[in-house]
């Protein structure tokens, strides 16, 4: 019994990781049809300011939950103005170039940090359940996951800025029309997206540690969730987490944790071979 | 008539100044830049499979390398076990080639966009690279060959005659076989673009709808032009096997992956000589590149790749040729635009 509510929690962290590591991709893909090869930088960058900041006294709750969103989202921002603004409708060249970037940011992050791991301990103790013993801190990560997705949901439902950049997305011209700058709302949408892939880095710093070429090992499992999620960005982002997290779970407890992402991908091949349009393309269609 | 004579005598040309070329590098270069040189020439063979699948294929594959490495290690594998090289040689191109058809199955038959294509290919390569490197222990062997995880497997033997193991492929005969088969390969696909099966594919590239109301199956010719490629990288990877004796999970990495890219975008799609010049070009730059430690590597080619789909989408070879034909040939463009007008 322990043991079931110890691997039902070990999944639901799984979940709830890739969720947080998916949905800055999934904002900027879903909402943009851009692209970004470069997110797992993004998610290296939000690690790195983490780090950073923790190292300079600041305490590592704002560390992770404000320093990194805020440091990756001015840098995505400024990425958007600079290089992504103009490649829109060019969905490969795109591709092509956060690529680049990608590589970019690698070779900068090396010659900033070197090519060493840095690490910031997990800042929480370890809970009992019966005869185990898990990190305090995995439970942390389900929460801000679970508040990370009501507060995105609520901002583009609720919110002026939501409206507006859910209508620049369905029609730039007539958004512009009624007086909206539309490169503007491109470039806060992929701010914000980028800032979510910070936070995410910013989160799973303590658990991973960070090296610069940490992002090829978030980059795969992020676009597997985001393609199989399908179209709706948020149930899409959720519903293709959680059965891919769960399937590597399982299979990670069944045998190593090698398989279980081998397992992962499979599954998201066999997955896209029976549903092109991903989940929400062919279940909850109206879905957010 | 004289358009395909023109066509021909170019492709006599171009594998009569291969084969120039190929006699004469050995007499003036020297030895360290001839190991060099091998293993750009091997790099080229990778290039032209992408170029291929990429430029005409308009398939956008983001995980060429995992054709590459699964030849290679095909190859390091069969060859440790049979000792002789020629069974190994050919599951070097079988075994990617026959990969890339199941893959192709599953990604063309679901009619899966290009853009989730590229995605999808380039994860493969990063979880093969995973499970490569998650094979260090004993217990993973293939026969007598042991996996070996992120250290990879060393003293990979080399290539020989048929039959005969003693006798070994020296490294100079290593650059020859590497450059014939570089020949091969370009005058093979050039052969093959002028078949009836290679405009077939360039049609589709260029109008997916269209070809298919004219009856040919989309799906069928990318899986074949798709395994085609595999097979080809298969064999760039056993060569390179051969090159370095060696072989690890790198081959798989993001870098890798990155790089063939690069070499293609640079020498430009939808040329087959584009690919080829692009990668010694960029080889070259990263072999300056890795003998400084002021600019990281990773940094400059990030910016050759940004600097070129912002600026110089098409690539050097297809801006090259048309400056020039806009500037010198044009009487010459206009006769040939003229007759490819008459039906």
């Amino acid at each position: 019994m322990d043991l079931l509510v110890v691997l039902s929690f070990e999944a639901l962290k799984a979940v709830a990781s890739l969720a947080l590591i998916s949905v800055g991709l999934a904002i900027i893909f879903g909402m943009m049809r851009v692209i970004n090869l470069a997110h797992g930088e993004f998610l290296m960058l939000g690690g790195y300011a983490a780090i950073v900041a923790t190292k300079a006294g600041i305490n590592i709750w704002v560390a992770t939950l404000l320093v990194s969103p805020l440091v990756v989202g001015v840098i995505g921002m400024v990425i958007e103005r600079t290089i992504i603004r103009f490649l829109y409708g060019r969905p490969r060249d795109t591709m092509l170039a956060t690529w680049g970037l990608s590589l970019l940011l690698v070779g900068l992050a090396t010659t900033i940090f070197g090519n060493t791991t840095e690490g910031i301990s997990a800042p929480a103790g370890s809970l009992q359940i019966g005869d185990y013993r898990i990190a305090a801190y995995s439970l942390i990560i389900i929460v801000i996951a679970v508040v990370v997705f009501a507060a995105i949901w609520a901002v583009f439902r609720f919110t002026r800025y939501g409206l507006i950049a859910r209508s620049t997305m369905q029609n730039a011209d007539m958004a512009a029309a009624l007086g909206v700058n539309p490169s503007r709302v491109y470039a806060v949408t992929f701010g914000v997206g980028a800032g979510l892939a910070g936070l995410a880095g910013g989160v799973m710093a303590p658990i991973t540690g960070i090296v610069p070429t940490i992002g090829a090992a978030y980059v795969a499992k992020a676009f597997i969730t985001v393609i199989g999620g399908g179209p709706a960005i948020l149930a899409g982002t959720v519903s293709a987490s959680v059965m891919f997290g769960a399937i590597d779970q399982i299979i990670t407890y069944l045998s190593t944790p090698v398989i279980g992402e081998v397992a992962l991908l499979a599954a998201a091949v066999v997955l896209l071979r029976f549903m092109p349009q991903g989940i929400t393309g062919r279940f909850f269609r109206r879905a957010a | 008539m004289t358009a395909n004579w023109q066509g021909n005598g170019g492709l006599v040309a171009a594998t009569v100044l291969g084969l120039a070329l190929l006699l004469a590098l050995p007499q003036i270069v020297d030895p360290v830049m001839m190991i060099e040189l091998t293993s750009y020439v091997i790099m080229a063979i990778l290039a032209l499979s992408l170029g291929l699948i990429w430029g005409y294929g308009g398939i956008l594959c983001f995980g060429q390398s995992a054709f590459f490495g699964i030849g290679a290690y095909a190859y390091a594998i069969a060859v440790i076990n049979f000792g002789d090289s020629t069974i190994p040689l050919l599951l070097s191109i079988v075994v990617p080639g026959l990969f890339a058809a199941l893959l192709g199955y599953f990604l063309f038959y679901a009619r899966i966009t290009d853009v989730y294509f590229g995605v999808i290919t380039l994860t493969v390569t990063l979880i093969l690279y995973k499970v490569m490197g998650a094979t260090s222990g004993s217990q993973y062997v293939i026969g007598v060959a042991p996996l070996g995880g992120y250290n990879g497997i060393p003293a990979v033997p080399p290539l020989n005659l048929p039959g005969r193991p003693d006798a070994a492929l020296s490294f100079d005969g290593l650059f020859y076989l590497s450059g014939l088969m570089l020949l091969a390969v370009y005058v093979g696909l050039r052969l093959m673009l002028k078949s009836r099966f290679g405009q077939v594919v360039v049609a589709i590239r260029e109008n997916e709808r269209r070809a298919e109301l004219l009856g040919y199956d989309a799906r069928f010719y990318k899986l074949v032009t798709f395994a085609i490629g595999g097979a080809i990288a298969g064999l760039a990877g056993c060569l390179f096997a051969n090159w370095g004796m060696f072989i690890s999970p790198d081959v798989f990495g993001l870098a890798q992956s990155a790089q063939v890219i690069i070499w293609v975008i640079v020498g430009g799609t939808g040329t087959l000589l584009g690919p080829i010049v692009g990668c010694f070009a960029i080889q070259w730059v990263a072999t300056k590149l890795g003998a400084q430690q002021l600019l990281n590597a990773n940094l400059v080619l990030g910016t050759i790749l940004i600097g070129f789909v912002l600026l110089v989408p098409k690539g050097v070879v297809p801006t090259v040729s048309d400056a020039l034909r806009r500037l010198k040939f044009r009487p010459y463009v206009a006769t040939l635009v003229e007759q490819r007008r008459v039906p």
